[in-house]
């Protein structure tokens, strides 16, 4: 049973948000190890220690940086990821507990994936390489086809709950999920958070086309940080979804906390899965699919949520 | 934090963007200048409102300011696409014919 | 008191990164300088207990600052990081009026004998602004919406390179239009 009023968690509550992200961050990537092993007929054993070996590999790399790079932007583009990432489920209530109680959590959420704009266009900039450059631009390109269909499907909850605080939306939900009714709004919110963690049809800013994109001149702890923030941002992304459209933590027999967990768990494992399942979004397409089909739809979606909360009074 | 403070770092953004504004030769860099001072604004008008009368139609002229923001910065960078298309310049001095 | 640590610290923040938008010589770290502006005095509206509005304020700015940057790598004709040098004409008299415009802002905020508070604000600022909105300020939505289209309609009047004529052919009957790029609809 979902609380209206969820409890503000103190420092050790922060630290434990940041652990279950990194957690389930973790979890994404064994599974993308997994299932990139399955499709390619190897064992599937090997790529559950895969996560580990690659993040040791990494820190014990040597950091390196072109000539004349720009490595304070290029430095704060690659941290900020995760930083973000954190920053997003801030707003996302656990069963009773939540990071921050932030009346407008709905807007803020909104904010940091924007924030993701500026911080993989700097990681693209940052090198003064032409490959990340591509990437970055690419990004932005897509970015700009993806952000606005996102922000109306993140509208149609908030209208349905008539709230803006994440727990309301979440509370709202008693009965019927937001999922059921609003299922336009749904599919286009997955597909922007496929979008801002650069995953799957929309990874083509780091595709091997421009041998790597933004991540092409990353290496060390860079890297490490910036490809932690892509699966932080899935699972972030994931677990917002479940107050707004999941019914957030309401289910039988466990306590809302378990629920919360278990359905991030499932709609992580579910964009994860998608990566191989999807063709690639080209940049210069998005635009026009983005706004001449994406846009009417969920506006489409954001009008019969808005005439069902009239009529309903 | 009072509301004389808050008007002070607004009049001091203020004074830097009004700066930009006019020392600024490249358009963009000019239109960089009116956004510090549209910031500047925002934080007084937000400010007024904390401090001097909090209902909630004040926080409308802040919208209002958002809004206004946007557009001048869509005008003027459609102006900055036509100016550098038609004369491969981006200096407000290249672009003086309403000048008397 | 910690409030007036964070206003401050916010302040000299959205101050110091004004000044730097017109002090450093790379584009993006000019346009990025005024995001971080932006980002401070949109915390610095939270504090004043304006949550939607400052919120709104950091996801707006950062947005338009992403755009910005590529305009300011497109439209900066010279590049001043590779290149050094001045890129201000009448630096003297610019610098002379901000600082006379500060002198007499700063002295009006101080000077002049403000009102008391009228009113308390409402329990839930965000729905009464939303309520206002659609309410007894509609007359400002009605009008920033065509504002707002218009603004659409005169920014690619004025930056499309290209007219219907180049796209449909002089009769503004070709099918499919001359596009140099197809579309992602099957055009």
């Amino acid at each position: 049973m979902p609380d209206p009023q969820p409890v503000t968690v103190g420092p050790g509550g922060v630290a434990a948000a940041g652990g279950i992200l990194l957690a389930l961050a973790l979890a994404a990537v064994v599974l993308d190890g997994v299932l990139a092993a399955r499709a390619a007929g190897l064992p599937a054993g090997a790529a559950v220690a895969r996560p580990l070996d690659e993040t040791v590999r990494l820190l014990r790399q040597r950091r390196r940086a072109p000539v004349s790079s720009d490595v304070l932007l290029w430095r704060l583009g690659g941290g900020g990821l995760v930083v973000v990432a954190l920053l997003m489920v801030a707003v996302v209530p656990l069963g009773r507990w939540v990071v921050a109680d932030l009346d407008v959590g709905v807007v803020w959420f909104n904010a940091m994936d924007v924030a993701v704009w500026v911080l993989v266009w700097l990681v693209g900039w940052g090198p003064n390489s032409v490959h990340s450059l591509v990437g970055g631009y690419r990004f932005l390109a897509l970015a700009l086809a993806y952000e606005l269909p996102l922000m109306f499907a993140i509208v149609a909850p908030a209208v349905g709950a008539a709230s803006l605080r994440v727990a309301d939306v979440a509370a709202a939900q008693e009965g019927l999920w937001f999922v059921v009714w609003m299922p336009v709004a749904f599919v286009v919110y997955c597909l922007g958070v496929l979008a801002f963690s650069l995953w799957g049809p929309f990874a083509v800013p780091l595709g091997r086309d421009v041998a790597g994109g933004v991540l092409a001149e990353l290496s060390g702890v860079d890297r490490l940080l910036v490809q932690a923030g892509r699966y932080a941002l899935l699972a972030a992304g994931a677990a917002f979804a479940v107050p707004m459209f999941l019914g957030g933590g309401s289910g039988p027999v466990l306590p809302g906390w378990a629920w919360v967990l278990v359905k991030t768990v499932l709609l992580l494992g579910a964009l994860v899965a998608l990566r191989r399942r999807l063709p690639a979004v080209r940049p210069e397409l998005a635009m026009e699919v983005g706004w001449v089909v994406l846009l009417p739809a969920v506006l489409v979606q954001d009008l019969v949520v808005a005439v069902v909360v009239a009529a309903r009074g | 934090m009072t509301l004389q403070t808050v008007l002070l770092v607004a009049a001091a953004l203020f004074a830097v963007g009004l700066y930009g504004a006019i020392s600024q030769q490249v358009v963009v860099m000019v239109m960089m200048g009116l956004e510090v001072m549209v910031n500047a604004v925002l934080l007084a008008a937000g400010a007024m409102w904390w401090f001097l009368a909090p209902d909630p139609a004040g926080q409308v002229l802040l919208l209002v300011v958002l809004a206004a923001m946007t557009v001048e910065m869509a005008a003027g960078f459609a102006v900055a696409t036509l100016v550098h298309r038609h004369r491969g310049s981006d200096m407000t001095d290249s672009a003086t014919d309403l000048a008397g | 008191m910690l409030l007036d640590v964070a206003f401050w610290v916010l302040g000299l923040v959205a101050v110091a990164s004004a000044v730097l938008v017109f002090v450093v010589d790379s584009m993006a770290r000019a346009t990025y300088a005024l995001a971080l502006s932006f980002v401070a005095v949109g915390l610095a509206l939270l504090l004043l207990e304006q949550s939607y509005v400052g919120v709104v304020t950091v996801l707006m700015m950062l947005m338009e600052m992403a755009v910005m940057g590529v305009y300011m790598v497109m439209y900066m004709g010279m590049n001043p990081a590779l290149m050094p040098m001045s890129m201000v004409h009448d630096n003297r008299a610019a610098l002379g009026v901000s600082a006379a415009t500060f002198v007499v802002l700063a002295a009006g905020a101080l000077l002049v004998p403000w009102p008391v508070r009228r009113g308390v604000p409402a329990p839930d600022v965000t729905a009464a602004l939303g309520e206002a909105l659609m309410g007894r300020q509609m007359l400002v939505m009605v009008v920033v919406s065509p504002v707002m289209v218009a603004t659409i309609v005169t920014g690619v009047v004025l930056a499309a390179g290209r007219t219907r004529y180049d796209r449909f052919g002089d009769d503004l009957d070709a099918s499919p239009p001359r596009d140099p790029h197809r579309g992602g609809v099957g055009r």
